[in-house]
């Protein structure tokens, strides 16, 4: 079916230091009553000298509708998951955030964190029961923490542990951290910034699979434990799991589970039984919390019995009837976030959870892991398509365009640009290096309809039509979009790049 | 679903019917047949999770959220003095109106065309929060202030290649932590050695005869912060910036850029490297779930080459007039090289950055000079009144938003609790954090405190100190 006839909205909006306007207010904070400044009487007394701002700042100077509108029109060229079939960024689990849930989030919105525990009962019972029934159960792990605040973080937080555990067990030699090279990039950038030296492991160059042997050759004594995302990336579960973590056991080391995206294995498999001393969820992945144009986030972190003392304090405890923080583990790691993290996200996803208990969790799974296989027969008939290593993946596959680019010299980007006049988002390619080339990772999860797998599936196969049809078309995409690509952008040139309006101006002139 | 027999509305395909055809269409009996196909049998979970029944109702599912959270309380229902890293403003309507988009709400990771509004909220975050700080760069914003202190300092040992931090005993407890997790590092001697810097028992500013003492040719960064935990502002800053760079140290400032209206911009005082918490700017507290830490330097390339965030960069693109956006040396970022990386970036706090930026904007520069003006006011007011209160004490001066109050013959617990049962959230207790300030709490008067609220605090602390 052709995709219907989109475009995108194309306000040509300036950047808002041109929109200044001066003299107009777009907000006029609270004041001060007057008894409070015939006390205090002139500010200027209360700041040393040295430290009173001379010049303004340079902000705009705007009115309140035109501030409003000038980000209004920016979220219009905005192609948010609502909006689209957001099937193409893969790995990232693109699913709906039910939007009940983010008004009950909204009742926490004007907590303080460190109020006194008895007036958050409710919040830390959502916190403890969200780890210590549902995670608890989904992962097979014994307790867990909220207080990473992102995937990424909580890999990091993983690694902190690792390095108090084996400090504790007076075995700080350990400096080795493996990892393989279809796991996220985390899992090899996070042990590296707690210190680690990272060991990366290559698949078996003719079925992608985690290669055993490279790893058994990859442990020894100073072997701190591993980092690995299974499924990976590819969409491949490696098999020999259990094998893996007990090769690195072996060796003295644990093992961290990123399962930053789950969503196919819910109710399937579990952390526990594959052998893992630490895993993480993302709860704006697999758990239904909004992405928010890339944070705030959550990793929820569950570890086992033996790594508990190690979490980052303060931890959720119950206490008779009641829930209270306890700061008092003399083994924990300390912090990796002020407070207790994003709860906001953990509000969403303990109502996301109860919305669908076990049979609809394990519905999700089944039905995300079967749009997958859909979405796959649909490809695997497309001209200029290849899934190299083959075979049957879980919720998501990184699929080639080397035969389309080899055919036609469009890739992977320009199909991309091409993709984006038909309303849908731009596809996830694969993190860095490109083993598979001119890759791309869709993900069909839970959320989308077997009419929204076809109408994404279309609008690809509609651009790959044209590539072969008429590829200057797609190489001069996109046509419908919000603008055009930039050409040469000097985004590795300092004496062009600019992070901010002040620097543009300086290194443009006034006039651009 | 079979057994509530009925598709689940978050589940589209759900549908008995269409699942069966789907499986149908790929050749396979069921889920298990094709799970078995993939995952060992050994590791395939032989059974149903054990959870609570399920509310697949919408309005059962609130009725069980609103019923556990209803019984919380909030700073709307009660006075709050807390701050310490999270504080309460007033949040513009404008602010939630923007945050709560759909389209920035759940936008992710689309390129640049599709998401080009994501990618200008992006960019005019850092350009607003640059025009704050009195810098050029800044990034995408990381998880919160201790985050951003973290990789500034990271960044600073590897801009010197040297290894001592020297860090305030007037910074967060909690901040100092999440610090020491940054610098520690698995390889042995490795590290970077975080040495605490002391305070001025006088001031409560940074105790500079001991930075003096301790700065040499081995320190890395002289990190400081504006106004500090304790709510002082540092008026040595320059100084502090003078003798780090007279040691070839990096300057490195964490601040509350709240505060920026009336304060001096930190690249004023010599910083370097500027970071702090950005939640005031417009983001609710979140129950702590709204921190926003930022990273600012000068456009030169020897700092932006150790950013670890994502750094949107403004361009033109092939039609002329228009904008285009991109990210500038992507390769130093963990997404490129992953161990190679600088630090590491990855799903942060985008959303409280545009939210931000929206906040800047309204406010503009008469508005951030009024409110910074208006939470002196308050503050000073409500630290004046206190001070004159028996048994209690307002041991330093020169403070914005912020400041200890001591107390005699009761801890902060005993009088925190007196406090709660009229309604008020006292001061954080500072007593274990500051030992030698005696018992003390941190109090925390913003531009949404009223005078009747200051005065109700200072009657009831009069009650419970009775």
């Amino acid at each position: 079916m052709k995709p219907r006839g989109y475009h995108a909205a194309r306000w040509g909006e300036p950047i808002i230091h041109e929109l200044t306007s001066p003299g107009e207010r777009g907000l006029i904070p609270p004041g001060a009553e007057e008894r409070i400044k015939e006390r205090v009487g002139d500010t200027s007394r209360l700041i040393p000298e040295q430290m009173r701002r001379r010049a303004k700042p340079g902000l705009p100077e705007m009115s309140q509708a035109q501030v409003l509108r000038h980000y209004l029109r920016l979220s219009q060229m905005t192609l948010g998951m609502e909006l689209g079939i957001d099937i193409g960024v893969g790995t990232c689990t693109m699913k709906y955030s039910p939007k009940v849930n983010e008004a009950l989030a909204q009742m926490m919105a004007e907590v303080h964190p460190e109020q006194p525990e008895e007036t958050i009962q409710g919040l830390l019972r959502v916190l403890y029961e969200f780890g210590g029934v549902f995670l608890r159960e989904i992962s097979g792990m014994d307790a867990f923490s909220f207080q990473p605040p992102g995937g990424s973080a909580g890999a990091y937080n993983n690694a902190l542990m690792m390095r108090r555990y084996h400090q504790v067990h007076g075995e700080p030699w350990r400096d080795e951290a493996v990892t393989t090279i279809f796991s996220h990039p985390c899992d090899a950038a996070c042990p590296a910034t707690a210190g680690y030296k990272v060991v990366t492991l290559y698949p078996d160059p003719e079925t992608g699979l985690p290669d055993t042997e490279a790893l058994k050759e990859a442990v020894g004594p100073r072997t701190a434990g591993c980092f690995i995302t299974n499924p990976e990336d590819t969409g491949i579960f490696n098999k020999q799991i259990d094998e893996w973590t007990g090769i690195v056991h072996d060796a003295g080391g644990l093992c961290s589970y990123d399962q930053a995206n789950a969503n196919a294995i819910m109710g399937v498999t579990r952390a526990r039984e594959a052998g893992f001393d630490m895993c993480f969820f993302n709860l704006h992945k697999t758990f239904s919390s909004p992405h928010g144009s890339s944070g705030p986030g959550s990793a929820a972190i569950g570890v086992t019995e033996e790594l508990e003392p190690y979490l980052p304090v303060p931890v959720v405890v119950k206490r008779g009837r009641g829930y209270s923080l306890d700061y008092d583990r003399p083994l924990s790691i300390g912090r990796v976030r002020d407070f207790m993290g994003n709860v906001q996200a953990v509000v969403r996803s303990y109502a996301w959870c109860m919305a669908l208990g076990a049979e609809g969790i394990r519905e999700a799974a089944e039905v995300s892991m079967i749009n997958n296989q859909y979405l796959s027969e649909r490809l695997r008939r497309m001209r200029g398509v290849s899934l190299p290593f083959g075979g049957r993946r879980l919720d998501q596959a990184r699929w080639s365009l080397a035969g389309l680019k080899e055919e036609t010299g469009i890739g992977v980007q320009e199909v991309n640009n091409r993709l984006v006049d038909y309303g849908v988002q731009s596809m996830f390619t694969s993190h860095h290096p490109w083993l598979v080339p001119e890759p791309f990772t869709p993900e069909p999860c839970d959320t989308y309809s077997r009419a929204d797998i076809d109408y994404w599936a279309d609008a690809l196969e509609t651009v790959i039509g044209e590539a072969y049809a008429d590829p200057e078309l797609v190489k001069a995409a996109p046509h419908r979009s919000s603008n055009h690509n930039v050409v040469d952008g000097g985004f590795d040139d300092p004496a062009r790049w600019a992070m901010s309006w002040r620097a543009y101006v300086r290194k443009r002139g006034e006039k651009r | 679903m079979a057994k509530q027999g009925r598709p689940h509305p978050y589940i589209p395909n759900s549908v008995p019917e269409v699942k069966q055809e789907m499986l149908r269409l790929v050749g396979a009996k069921d889920a298990d047949e094709l799970y078995r196909e993939m995952i060992p049998g050994r590791l395939l979970m032989k059974r149903q999770l054990r959870l609570p029944e399920p509310l697949t109702g919408e309005l059962e599912l609130r009725r069980h959220v609103e019923h556990i959270l209803c019984g919380d309380a909030t700073t709307d229902e009660y006075v709050s003095f807390l701050g310490g890293g999270c504080w309460k403003h007033y949040v513009p309507e404008v602010c939630d109106v923007v945050a709560g988009r759909s389209e920035f709400l759940t936008a992710y990771a689309g390129g640049s065309h599709s998401d080009l509004g994501r990618y200008q909220a992006n960019f005019e975050f850092q350009s607003l929060i640059c025009e704050l700080l009195g810098m050029e760069v800044s990034g995408i914003p990381t998880y919160d202030w201790g985050a951003a202190a973290g990789n500034s300092v990271r960044m600073a040992a590897r801009l010197t290649g040297r290894r001592r931090v020297l860090v305030p005993a007037n910074m967060s407890p909690a901040r100092l932590s999440i610090m020491r997790n940054f610098c520690d590092s698995a390889q042995q001697g490795a590290g970077l050695d975080v040495e605490v810097v002391g305070m001025d028992a006088e001031t409560g500013a940074v105790d500079l005869a001991d930075l003096k003492h301790r700065l040499g040719e081995t320190v890395a960064c002289v990190y400081f912060e504006n106004p500090n935990y304790l709510g002082v502002v540092e008026a040595g800053g320059a100084e502090i910036s003078d003798l780090a760079h007279g040691a070839g140290a990096e300057s490195v400032c964490g601040v509350d850029p709240i505060s920026l209206g009336v304060l001096a911009p930190p690249s004023d005082y010599g910083v370097d490297i500027a970071c702090g918490e950005a939640q005031p700017l417009g983001i609710h507290m979140h129950a702590g779930g709204g921190g926003c830490g930022f990273i600012a330097s000068r456009d030169e390339e020897r700092y932006v080459a150790e950013y670890p965030l994502r750094l949107v960069s403004l361009a033109e693109t092939a039609e002329p007039g228009e904008y285009g956006f991109g990210q500038a040396l992507y390769e130093r970022t963990s997404y490129m090289a992953r161990e190679n990386a600088k630090d590491w970036v990855g799903t942060t706090t985008a959303l409280w950055g545009i939210t931000a930026a929206v906040y800047m904007s309204l406010l503009g520069p008469e508005g951030m000079r009024e409110l910074g003006e208006t939470i002196l006011q308050k503050s000073h007011y409500a630290a004046e009144l206190l001070a004159e209160l028996p048994g209690v004490g307002v041991p330093f001066g020169g403070f914005f938003k912020e400041f200890p109050v001591t107390f005699t013959g009761r801890t902060v617990k005993e009088i925190n609790r007196g406090l709660l049962g009229r309604r008020i959230f006292g001061g954080k207790d500072l007593s274990g954090e500051f030992p030698a300030l005696g018992p003390s709490a941190l109090y925390c008067v913003t531009e949404v405190h009223t005078a009747e609220q200051i005065e109700a605090l200072v009657e009831a602390l009069r009650g419970v100190l009775a």
